[in-house]
């Protein structure tokens, strides 16, 4: 009779291989560390740059939550990917926690649209 | 039929009893990802709802007028030392060094306090000059959000002593890292959202 192979937990479609090997070393997260540190910083220093000014045009005020939204996503990726270990772990992980970002978002973002939060009305239903 | 029970005993003998999925993922650590997904709508939910209330406020003063916005950044730069602390027991756990691992996590733990404590700190300034829970829809928003970021975080550091005091029984340690790593995701996770929060509660004008 032929072998069977039963799976079991790190054995498995090639979709679901772990790479072990691949894990990252202490002095690789601590990079990561000084990394994450660093564009905090860029961001806070950001929310306070001329274009973050109230009376600022509509180019800068894009640029100012452009840039937050991006340097957000950019930390937001990097502690899935390095700390929760995605980058290394099943990709069948990295698709059942970006369905619940990805779901979270667009449900959400429908929400805002139905309050008129982008509209140049007051939002919400409530006086 | 009994060739092919004798051939699953064998494998899973050789396996050293690990759990049969047919994913190769522990049932363990695929539930703790399905609940850190459904995770990001109850975020989600409270984000949003602070968003679209964030300018209702009775007398004008909004959260945003008053945040101290260094405070709340050395707050997180805590959280995210946390993170780094917490990799570092799971990599630990991982090459068997349990000192360094429990060292770790109650650092994880100590470091959570102190967010923790930073969050009391600046609720109490907020209460001290009166606007509390129900002061406006803005500030009610406000107090949802982050309070429930709060109890995650405590329910985290209770998982991180627990953990470490388990590993003094011997129940957590090399023989099954992965424990350790199913908390350090909760963890982590708590922490990327609080990079949400940061940036769209307290930068975002």
């Amino acid at each position: 009779m032929s072998e069977i192979s039963v799976p079991v937990a790190g054995d498995a479609h090639p979709d679901l291989e772990h790479h072990p090997e691949e894990h990252a070393s202490d002095r690789q997260f601590v990079k990561v560390f000084l990394g994450l540190v660093v564009v905090t910083a860029v961001e806070v220093a950001w929310a306070y740059a001329p274009w973050a000014d109230d009376h600022a045009g509509r180019l800068a005020t894009a640029l100012y939550w452009g840039g937050l939204m991006l340097m957000m996503s950019f930390k937001f990726f990097i502690i899935a990917s390095y700390f929760m270990h995605l980058r290394f772990d099943s990709k069948v992980l990295t698709r059942v926690f970006y369905a619940g970002v990805v779901l979270a978002v667009a449900v959400y973002l429908i929400v805002l649209c139905t309050f008129q939060l982008f509209s140049n009305t007051t939002p919400g239903f409530a006086p | 039929m009994t060739d092919l029970t004798a051939a699953l005993k064998e494998e899973l003998v050789g396996h050293d009893h690990e759990h049969v999925t047919s994913t190769g993922i522990s049932n363990e650590k695929l539930a703790m990802w399905v609940f850190l997904g459904s995770e990001c709508l109850l975020f989600g939910g409270l984000i949003s709802t602070f968003i679209l209330y964030k300018t209702r406020a009775a007398d004008g003063q909004t959260p945003h007028q008053l945040y101290d916005i260094l405070f709340t950044s050395i707050s997180s730069f805590v959280l995210l030392m946390s993170s780094l602390t917490m990799v570092l027991a799971v990599s630990a756990v991982q090459r068997a060094d349990l000192r360094a691992m429990r060292g770790w996590l109650l650092t994880t733990a100590l470091l959570g306090v102190v967010f923790i404590s930073g969050q009391v700190y600046e609720f109490t300034e907020f209460l001290g000059e009166g606007y509390g829970f129900t002061h406006s829809p803005a500030w009610s928003a406000f107090y949802t959000l982050t309070g429930f970021h709060g109890v995650h975080v405590t329910l985290g550091i209770v998982m991180l002593l627990s953990t470490a005091a388990l590993s003094l029984r011997g129940h957590v340690g090399s023989h099954n890292p992965e424990s350790v790593e199913i908390v350090g995701l909760y963890w982590h996770f708590v922490d990327v959202v609080w990079v949400v929060i940061f940036t769209v509660v307290y930068l975002i004008k």
